[in-house]
């Protein structure tokens, strides 16, 4: 497209955001701050995943969009669609085949590999917002490590309801050090963030980029007596009959009828492919 | 068979086809130019200048067209137009002191050297709907003054002079930008100001309203509001002078607000102060009074805990850009963190005792 | 003559951040990147600092990196800095120890510390034994002072981070690298 540079962002642009994915990596699970930039899609759009993606694609790479594990929800096929138009870069479905893979609360079934890029849009990068509204508080207790108010909370629901009661945005310490919050990845992802891919988190509304190089510590938040537990609904796919991978719920008919079906759209057509 | 749903692409590039079709309305219909948007919905254009940051008539009325009159729309397509702008240069300072003004009222005195001049406001305007206009009548043409009013110093000047005013400190220097620096609290004058001139009018009007009704109260009167035209220079430095290349319509608005002094600070007038690109007679009053409020700090007063007093609640939710993004985000799909909530709250009521299963 | 920048910026400094990032991201691994030939500098270095300076990033430049300063405030606008206010410093490990001037951050903002470009004649082998995030079992590098960047690691998450450059190659040794004696 003409009349913008590759890949949208102006190169100074790009070298501030590039320097703080830098650092992002320096210091795994910290919440760099950056000036984010308006992006012709809304925030909450994944405009902070947009311009992570927009500073590290090169010509040569094959980039995938997933929202919700899927190629074709509407968010994705947008996304898609503009990186195409504004880098003219190649695209593709297959996880196997991608370079970076842009993605909203998922992350794929299929194992990722040195080499690999995912890059996640991220809505409420702090972990402890929900706890403690104010940035200034909770800057504070990142610097001081001060940690005890997620424990308390995750405590008070085993109290409750005898289980910890978060089942997206999971907490887990890095690198034994900073609490972060996953994105609204379902925890039954948790344990794949621990990967030989490299993993760039971008909030773009709350102006914040961070990461986890290759195999970086990643412990899931718990207690001796209620250990992490990365659940799922219990059941197969309708279309592959797959019982490992993340279900969605679809709801067949009028009377409630529930089905199941893989959320990691190429997950699924690859196994239906390799059983034809 | 079951299938997949798919067809995302093609799904989205029909919708926006309907949009456009929607957006061009009855075709009996002449298609609105965008003079006629930029002459005749003037203020619709300036407030989407004003949150947009960026001064352009005929771009704003475009983005009023193209957004089929949502303003807030509309404030997002300037802004994403405007970060791809590059940046040739920094303004020096506008002069307001040397505003041709449209419009200049004081609410603090009765009279004022160089008159209080109304302008075209609303103000007294009896809100009865017109139907001469339905009825497609031309106004009379009013009769305008050949020679613009002179500039005049501005009011609160006058009450500087006798030191009822505290003084506001001329800063040189080089305030943060706001958008190419992320923001870091505590904020100073300068960036708070920034946020609030592109701020969303209806949230700094609640703000400053509810400061009247004494969440905060800083007992606002306006000193000086004036709407006009200034000059904008910029400096070359090659050259050693600077030339004025642009001229702007802003309106800017300086509250008097009383204040009984504190430990630090004697008692004294202080002042709130409103700036927009464009004719926001509203926004500008609004921000005036949400910047006095957000000065407790630096005037030694207390804080209260009024919405309008907390600068990281003010500043973090003043930008409807931000806003409407987030607020509309949630109509994207969220099944799968849906699903996790539903898988959870399934398995607890089992845990539970299985109340809620047993009876499935 | 002045030397060239990049002959197209956009895809040429894409190509660096890329391999800058992977080594970054996999301590002690090292990654091949292309550039201009500029005297003073290695071409690994140059890129370097192509790809990440601008006006808002002092650099301090040691002796025989100074030769390059003409270049980089043409190509970058990168401002001179002293080691204290620097956020990227270069040149041989001489030039740049000790490392206690440097920024190394703030508790409520460690990524406000400097990155050093260290200029050197190998990037394998080496007797420091390197693990941490990035790192699957273990990495070499060798390193110039081993005790100065175990005691940098010792700092985490404040701390100094090192790209080292030989030749088109580059390597990096983050912060959040323990550095042990193998």
């Amino acid at each position: 497209m003409s009349g913008y540079n590759f890949a949208y962002l102006d190169e100074p642009t790009k070298k501030m955001i590039r320097r703080a994915i830098l650092k992002g990596l320096a210091i795994p699970g910290y919440q760099v701050p950056f000036a984010s930039r308006e992006m012709p899609m809304p925030y909450g759009w994944g405009t902070g995943g947009v311009q992570v993606t927009a500073a590290v694609l090169t010509p040569e790479d094959r980039l995938k969009v997933i929202d919700q594990g899927a190629d074709d929800t509407t968010n994705a096929v947008s996304i898609r669609s503009f990186f195409r138009k504004v880098a003219g870069v190649a695209t593709t479905t297959r996880t196997r085949e991608a370079t970076i893979i842009q993605t909203r609360h998922r992350i794929p079934e299929t194992p990722l590999t040195e080499g690999q890029i995912l890059v996640y849009q991220v809505p409420i990068p702090e972990p402890l917002r929900f706890l403690e509204p104010r940035e200034t508080e909770t800057r504070r207790m990142h610097a001081l490590e001060e940690y005890g108010l997620m424990h308390v909370k995750l405590y008070e629901d085993i109290a409750r309801h005898g289980a910890i009661a978060t089942s997206y945005a999971y907490p887990a310490l890095v690198n034994g050090r900073h609490v972060f919050d996953p994105s609204p990845i379902p925890r039954f992802d948790n344990p794949k963030l621990e990967s030989p891919a490299i993993q760039l988190f971008g909030a773009g509304r709350e102006q914040r980029i961070y990461a986890l190089p290759p195999y970086t510590r990643v412990q899931s938040l718990d207690f001796d007596d209620h250990p992490f537990e990365a659940s799922k609904a219990e059941g197969a796919c309708a279309l592959c009959g797959a019982t490992e991978s993340y279900l969605d719920e679809i709801v067949a008919d009028d009377r409630g009828t529930r089905r199941f079906q893989c959320s990691d759209t190429d997950f699924c057509a690859e196994r239906r492919a390799g059983a034809a | 068979m079951y299938v997949a749903a798919k067809g995302g692409e093609q799904a989205i590039a029909a919708a926006h086809a309907w949009l456009a079709e929607e957006r061009r309305g009855d075709r009996r219909d002449p298609a609105l130019s965008l003079r006629q948007i930029a002459s005749q919905l003037a203020l619709a254009t300036a407030r989407v200048m004003a949150e947009g940051s960026l001064y352009d008539e005929a771009l704003a009325a475009l983005a009023v067209q193209q957004s089929r009159g949502d303003l807030v729309e509309a404030v997002f397509l300037l802004r994403a137009y405007r970060t791809t702008l590059p940046r040739l240069a920094a303004s020096r300072p506008l002069d307001t002191g040397r505003m041709v003004v449209e419009r200049r009222v004081s609410a603090t005195f009765k009279d004022i050297p160089g008159g209080q001049i109304l302008g075209p406001t609303f103000d007294y305007t009896h809100r009865l709907l017109d139907f001469a206009l339905e009825a497609g009548d031309e106004a009379a043409a009013a009769r305008i003054a050949a020679a613009p009013a002179p500039t005049r110093p501005r009011v609160s000047e006058v009450l500087g002079r006798e030191g009822l005013l505290r003084d506001e400190p001329r800063q040189n220097a080089e305030p943060t930008d706001l958008t190419r620096t992320p923001l870091e609290l505590p904020a100073d004058r300068p960036l708070r100001l920034q946020a609030l001139a592109r701020a969303d009018e209806g949230f700094l009007l609640s703000l400053a309203y509810s400061t009247q009704r004494g969440y905060g109260r800083t007992h606002a009167f306006v000193g000086e509001l004036r709407i006009g035209a200034v000059e904008v220079e910029v400096e070359i430095p090659e050259l050693g002078l600077s030339v004025a290349f642009a001229e702007i319509v802003v309106t800017e608005c300086e509250t008097v607000n009383q204040f009984t002094g504190s430990r630090r600070e004697p008692p004294q007038f202080t002042r709130g102060y409103g700036l927009t690109l464009g004719r926001c007679e509203r926004k500008a009053i609004s921000m005036s009074l949400v910047d006095r409020a957000l000065q407790w700090r630096e005037l030694g007063e207390d804080y209260a805990g009024a919405p309008a007093q907390d600068e990281e609640f003010v500043l973090m939710h003043c930008d409807n850009v931000q806003a409407t993004g987030f607020l509309e985000h949630i109509k994207l799909p969220h099944y799968v963190d849906f699903q996790a909530e539903l898988e959870l709250i399934r398995r607890l009521r089992r845990e539970a005792g299985g109340a809620g299963e047993a009876a499935e | 003559m002045r030397a060239p920048g990049f002959a197209d910026p956009p895809r040429d400094s894409a190509r660096v951040f890329r391999a800058a990032m992977e080594a970054m991201a996999r301590p002690g691994t090292a990654y091949a990147v292309t550039g201009p030939e500029v005297p003073g500098l290695s071409p690994a270095a140059a890129v370097l600092l192509l790809t990440l300076t601008d006006p808002s990033t002092p650099v301090y430049l040691g002796r025989a990196a100074a030769r390059a300063r003409d270049w980089l405030t043409f190509h970058t606008g990168a401002p001179a800095a002293e080691k204290s206010a620097a956020m990227f410093a270069l040149g041989a490990w001489e030039d740049l120890a000790p490392l206690d001037p440097y920024p190394v951050g703030t508790p409520d903002y460690p990524d406000r510390s400097a990155t050093l470009i260290v200029e050197t004649s190998a990037l394998r082998g080496g007797d420091a034994r390197l693990t941490g995030p990035g790192i699957e079992t273990e990495a070499r590098l060798p390193l110039p002072d081993r005790a100065a960047f175990a005691r940098n690691a010792g700092l985490y998450p404040l701390g100094l981070d090192f790209y080292f450059t030989c030749g088109s190659a580059l390597a990096a040794l983050p912060r959040s690298t323990a550095v042990e004696a193998r």
